[in-house]
């Protein structure tokens, strides 16, 4: 390949739990060429210069959504953003901003997954339709409704770009209020009503401040902001009838 | 060492496994679950699966057609019962996954949609746009935390199994955080760990990818079934091996060599249309189009390319709007990786390792011989895949048999008793040595890299496409010398917490074992069927001899001992596969023959 022969340099943060106090950078130099993606520079140190570099992975896809890394202060899947774009400049890689370190560019997802079992993420209804009578019917435009809220790959990136999550990590966060907003937009779902108070709750998406930076970073096009604002329509009309209609009565 | 105590575990939250946790939970809510998986559920390598998943839906469609490419497809190595069973209970599935929210594609009126897939004689393949895996496995995930009796252990690390008495009673697994051991003490365990592509240099499938439970099984004595057959995907991108589902060609897409001409065409795939026609050009079976690929190859009428040679995939005529509403992955793969708007440029591809259809024998419920032990997904042979899987079965098998498996294992674990707790301790403490020992070894010498990129490159030179005596019997020895260098292997990184590098090792040890179960195998089996073609004198399918499934069982500095077993035969019996207009001349002929 016309390109072989050069290389770049990758900063990397280091953090070992077993000897480290504190984070610091270490400098490698990688040959890449045209289609060398920041995971597979990584995956270069890790194979011959340093083995014990730790970083997540799997898909090398854009699809699992284990490689988000901050580059150059940016929150990026590594698999998808590539070295050419930084060269002749160095890049600087760094694990996720706003969650603990495990190890190096290791996160701790504990609470991500946490917020993802409260929220009931499924189909809730109030009677079962039995298997044995077929599918629901959903017009082609009825899915488009929840469609693209449903295309969240779970890969943080929209957590490490929320000034909000970051100052408090109560706040739901972009992607899960995303994934919300797809099971109360899905015509098969009668769950919303159950799902309301936590998007109600001040950890709600009334703690999004609208800076709309998930929306930007969102390798999927979830545009997760959008779904928090459409929540706050809901959550305000949510409010209002609860003065019109005594609680507990059914509409 | 930690212990947990539970009923039932579950290696693996890949499309297999978390079927089986649901199946298990609704079955028996009493049942306390643990579901242990190396990544959290959601990045397993089911979410990459893009074409789509099986399911007999039209009017012009039956179980019976679906039964005959299945078992043609194979090329008659299928078990015939456990096909039977398999494209009955194929649609439910489906149908069940949609009650969970599976965002299916559909049509104008609200019904789901299917599509074309290669191998099928008519449209049976559901699918979610181009990322059918992505929402199942989404869906399945997100659908298992209804039940508070499913306990996940997330990111942990299946390293042994126990077994005593003769029977499976749980595993030993790392926290990788820590890097601590536990002791999952369970009556009945089921496998779900997923293929074993990753033995293969080029490959379509994630890094998770490496055979963890097949090894697992195979150590201790229960046969791995068939794994000569290795699935080489014919569209995958140079280099990175990156899958270009199926479902392009389903679309209508076509495969051009250098010339612009539609080479398929030569191959008996025949005649040239225009439209999507089931079983014909493009929509051959994979063998088929891989096979054709190696022949351009050779004749020189491939492209080149940076990353090596390709031909091209033109899906230009389908206009942008159809790829933005069908393929909007394969779109933006291509944007990306490629830096190509396949609405305006052929995709290069080639073909890449994709599927392992062989496994863990089970009987045609999932069961291993080893008590307490199941299996499901692609770390199992269940049987429904015989010499060549087609696609879009195996998604539709994750769903099938994780529930067979789930309720199956269930049904054991309440009726099973435990042995001694010390035994079990001991035979966890052994493993935990055998393991650390791989930390504390201070004459290593290979870096894992090497090893493991050694061995991709000799199964790729000797397994594959077409493949030779000659050829396999050097990676057979190849293998044996890696084995051995693997025992001095060294690792840089001695600590415990999130030490990849460590499990990477672990992983590898797996791997070789598994490589060498393909390679033998595909040694021994002395005739062409299905994904095993040969080029010595052993070029055509040998019914009299090899209509048998190769049981590779493990010795320990020694290569597999080799065994065969009859195929299950009930209604099909053994004919000549056709693809392209022979299809319709063979069901003429047939009609012809009719009274
Ligand atoms: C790119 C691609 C596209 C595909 N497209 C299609 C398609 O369109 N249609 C179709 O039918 N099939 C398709 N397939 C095949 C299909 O996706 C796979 O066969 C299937 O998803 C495998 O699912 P599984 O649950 O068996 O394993 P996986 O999804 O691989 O899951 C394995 C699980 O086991 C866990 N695990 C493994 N080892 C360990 C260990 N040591 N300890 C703990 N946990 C462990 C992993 O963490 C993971 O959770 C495709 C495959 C590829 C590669
Ligand atoms: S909304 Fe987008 S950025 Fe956020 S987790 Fe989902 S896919 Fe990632
Ligand atoms: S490795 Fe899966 S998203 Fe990057």
């Amino acid at each position: 390949m016309s390109d072989s022969g050069r290389e770049i340099e990758i900063e990397v943060l280091r953090y070992h739990p077993e000897r480290d106090s504190e984070p610091h950078f270490e400098t490698f130099r990688v040959p890449f060429a045209h289609d060398t993606s920041v995971l597979e520079g990584l995956q270069y140190i890790k194979d011959h210069l340093d083995g014990s570099l730790t970083f997540r992975w799997s898909c090398r896809m854009a699809i699992c959504g284990s490689c988000g890394k901050m580059v150059n202060g940016e929150p990026k899947l590594s698999c998808h953003t590539f070295l050419r774009d930084y060269y002749p400049g160095k890049l600087r890689v760094e694990p996720l901003w706003h969650f603990p370190i495990v190890r190096d560019l290791v996160v701790d997802q504990t609470d991500f997954m946490e917020k993802l079992e409260a929220i009931k993420p499924y189909i809730v209804r109030d009677e079962e339709k039995p298997v044995s009578e077929g599918v629901y019917r959903q017009t082609p435009a009825q899915l488009a409704r929840y469609q693209q809220f449903s295309q969240c790959i779970n890969c943080l990136l929209c957590y490490a770009a929320c000034p909000q999550y970051g100052l408090n990590s109560d706040f739901q966060g972009p992607g899960i209020l995303a994934l919300l907003h797809r099971y109360n937009s899905d015509s098969r779902d009668q769950g919303q009503a159950r799902r309301m108070p936590i998007v109600n709750a001040e950890e709600g998406v009334w703690s999004c401040t609208l800076v709309g930076y998930c929306s930007e970073v969102c390798p999927k096009n979830v545009d997760p902001a959008a779904a928090v604002n459409r929540n706050k329509v809901n959550s305000t009309m949510d409010y209002f009838l609860r003065f019109l209609r005594p609680r507990g009565a059914s509409s | 060492m930690q212990m947990i105590e539970a009923d039932l575990a579950i290696v693996g939250g890949g499309g297999a496994g978390l079927r089986a946790a649901i199946a298990a939970a609704e079955a028996d809510p009493g049942l306390r679950i643990v579901l242990v998986s190396k990544v959290v559920p959601m990045r397993s390598h089911t979410v990459a699966a893009e074409g789509g998943s099986a399911g007999v839906i039209t009017e012009q469609d039956t179980l019976d057609l679906h039964f005959e490419d299945t078992v043609a497809g194979g090329d008659w190595l299928a078990d015939q019962d456990a096909v039977d069973y398999f494209v009955r209970h194929c649609t439910e599935e489906m149908v069940q996954l949609e009650h969970w929210g599976c965002p299916w594609s559909r049509k104008p009126d609200g019904d789901t949609n299917v599509r074309n897939f290669g191998g099928m004689s008519t449209a049976r393949t559901w699918f979610a746009a181009d990322k059918t895996g992505f929402h199942m496995l989404h869906t399945l995930f997100q659908t298992s935390l209804k039940y508070s009796s499913i306990d996940r252990l997330d990111e942990y690390f299946a390293v042994d199994l126990l077994v005593e008495d003769g029977r499976c009673q749980g595993l030993v697994a790392i926290e990788i955080a820590t890097g601590d051991f536990v002791l999952i003490d369970a009556k009945a365990v089921v496998m779900a760990t997923g293929g074993a592509g990753r033995v293969f240099r080029q490959n379509t499938n994630a890094g998770t990818v490496t055979g963890d439970g097949i090894g697992m099984a195979y150590r201790h004595g229960v046969a791995l079934r068939d794994m000569e057959f290795v699935q080489y995907h014919p569209t995958a991108l140079p280099g990175s091996g990156i899958l270009i589902t199926e479902g392009c060609r389903g679309e209508g897409g076509y495969l051009v060599n250098k010339d612009g001409y539609r080479y398929l065409q030569d191959y008996n795939l025949g005649p040239v249309v225009s439209e999507p026609t089931p079983k014909t050009m493009e929509l051959g079976p994979r063998d088929r189009l891989s096979q054709a690929f190696w022949h351009e190859e050779r004749a020189g009428r491939t492209v080149d390319t940076p990353l090596g040679q390709a031909v091209h995939l033109e899906l230009m005529h389908l206009g942008r709007a159809k790829l933005h509403e069908r393929l909007p992955m394969i779109y933006e793969l291509a944007r990306t990786f490629l830096g190509i708007d396949p609405a305006e440029s052929p995709i290069p591809v080639r073909p890449a390792v994709h599927y392992t259809m062989g496994g863990i024998a089970t009987d045609a419920r999932t069961a291993t011989r080893l008590a307490g032990l199941y299996a499901c997904g692609e770390c199992s042979s269940v049987g429904i895949h015989g010499a060549n899987r087609l696609g879009s079965n195996s998604l539709a098998e994750l769903c099938v048999f994780g529930r067979v498996a789930g309720e199956a294992a269930a049904r054991h674990a309440r009726d099973a008793k435990t042995s001694d707790a010390a035994a079990l301790s001991r035979q966890a403490e052994a493993v935990e040595g055998r393991a650390l020992a791989l930390l504390t070894r201070e004459d290593g010498r290979d870096r894992l890299a090497t090893l493991r990129d050694a061995m991709g490159d000799t199964m790729q030179e000797g397994i594959g496409i077409f493949r030779d005596t000659a050829g396999m019997q050097a990676t057979c020895d190849k293998l044996a010398e890696l084995e051995d260098r693997y025992r001095r292997v060294h690792l840089d990184d001695r600590t415990r917490s999130f030490n990849t590098e460590w499990l990477t090792a672990i992983e590898l040890g797996f791997q070789l074992k598994v490589a060498g179960a393909i390679a033998w195998s595909a040694l021994k089996r002395e005739e062409s069927r299905g994904a095993h073609k040969r080029l010595d004198q052993f070029g055509e399918r040998d019914d009299e001899n090899f209509l048998q499934h190769t049981l590779a069982f493990h010795q320990a500095d020694a290569p597999p001992r080799l065994d065969y077993q009859p195929v299950n035969i009930t209604r099909l019996p053994p004919a000549e596969r056709r693809y392209g207009s022979a299809t319709k001349k063979a069901a003429s002929a047939a009609q012809g023959a009719l009274p």
